[in-house]
């Protein structure tokens, strides 16, 4: 028997609302990252342990670098597109990240920090 | 009987420090053609820059030139390990630094000067400058039974040597026997001395394992502005003073920045060394000395 387009309508929306109670979907907590020289803005990012969460950097004034070595990320940065680093840090602690492609006369100093807490 | 095993021993003789590095027992393989001799390392005097770190920046250069002059026994040749100027984002400027540089070192009575590039010199224009007025970032030489190599970690400003640099770094290696003395040159740590401070090689584990074969093999570099000396494997990694301002020990604070300066030792932490070469025991002793002479 061939539904009536009336009666698609009225199940369509609760098709969406039951496959969305069977299959929750998270959204992802994005922290936006700015990075112009010679600082990452914002420097200092708090992080609850075994949270997803996604950085969108964007490099403003040099293709700088973004690298947390002791959570081994990092990536090249494009200068004015916003680039997606996915973290989901599995223990507490003080993370220093910074930019690794030699930016110049502040690059030093380039740097910030990832907190994680329980 | 003499132990086989690796070499590292640390001693205080007169006002240096002096460290051995090299493998013992090497010497009974060796035939003929390796004759002792040393030459000396400077690194990182970054001319040109200006700050807090070293107020005095306008002469320490010089004094470093003055108290090689005046080492009793000239050295056979000096290598400087990069960072020889202070970065500057203008191209001109940058020149004109690498121009008083190469003058003040001029007054070097050593005429045999083998300069390597630092981030501070080459990343922001890939070794250009550098090129124009000092030659090729990496190179090998041969001098009395010693193969030198001296490779590049900074031209590419994400600290990578890259695919075509370790690919002429194998083929400069295949002419070289398994047992030759090898003497690596470079900027940064070509191991992860401090990644999280940028103080790494992107790409320097497949240097070291290109290295790994040969049973001589010593590095020298520079970048993290004091004395350091780690192995790897058998391959001693030896880091040098600078001819600016010191840094602090590895990963011990969360910042990088320079030791205050203090006007009361105001070469505080800088230096440069000699390095004593006996090919024939495959061992080299170095010896540090400070900037000014005491």
């Amino acid at each position: 028997m061939q539904m009536s387009k009336r009666r698609f309508l009225m199940l369509a929306p609760l098709s969406v609302a039951a496959l969305a109670l069977a299959k929750p979907v998270k959204k992802e907590k994005v922290i936006k990252i700015e990075a112009r020289k010679f600082r990452f803005a914002p420097n200092m990012i708090e992080l609850k342990k075994g949270e997803a969460v996604v950085l969108e950097l964007t490099a403003v004034d040099f293709p700088h670098g973004f690298s947390v070595p002791e959570l081994k990320v990092r990536a090249d940065l494009v200068m004015g597109k916003p680039v997606q680093v996915r973290l989901q840090p599995q223990e507490e602690g003080q993370f220093t990240f910074l930019c690794d492609n030699f930016c110049g006369s502040g690059h030093e100093e380039m740097a910030g920090t990832i907190v994680v807490k329980a | 009987m003499i132990d086989r095993r690796n070499f590292l021993k640390l001693s205080a003789v007169g006002g240096g420090a002096v460290f051995m590095s090299g493998l013992f027992g090497a010497a009974q393989a060796v035939g003929t053609g390796y004759d002792d001799f040393y030459f000396v390392q400077l690194s990182d005097s970054h001319w040109g820059y200006k700050g807090p770190a070293n107020p005095d920046a306008q002469n320490t250069l010089r004094q470093a030139v003055a108290h090689v002059n005046a080492l009793e026994v000239p050295p056979d040749f000096i290598v400087f390990t990069g960072d020889l100027t202070h970065t500057t984002d203008d191209p001109a400027e940058r020149r004109r630094r690498m121009t008083e540089f190469k003058e003040i070192v001029s007054a070097l009575n050593v005429k045999t000067v083998h300069f390597l590039p630092g981030e501070h010199d080459a990343s922001l224009d890939n070794g250009a400058a550098f090129q124009e007025m000092f030659g090729a970032t990496h190179y090998s030489f041969d001098h009395k039974g010693v193969h030198f190599i001296a490779i590049d970690n900074v031209s590419d400003p994400g600290a990578r040597i890259g695919e075509a640099q370790l690919a002429w770094l194998k083929a400069d290696l295949a002419k070289q026997a398994k047992d030759a003395r090898i003497v690596v040159l470079t900027h940064r740590p070509l191991f992860d001395l401090a990644p999280k401070w940028d103080w790494a090689t992107r790409d320097g584990a497949q240097a070291i394992e290109l290295l790994m074969p040969y049973q001589n093999v010593t590095v020298f570099y520079g970048h993290i502005h004091q004395e350091n000396h780690y192995m790897s494997g058998h391959i001693p990694h030896h880091a040098a003073k600078s001819l600016i301002f010191p840094l602090p020990a590895p990963g011990s604070q969360q910042a990088r920045t320079p030791l205050p300066y203090d006007p009361q030792q105001p070469g505080k932490g800088l230096g440069f060394r000699e390095i004593e070469a006996e090919p024939k025991e495959a061992s080299y002793q170095l010896v540090e000395f400070p900037v000014v002479k005491g």
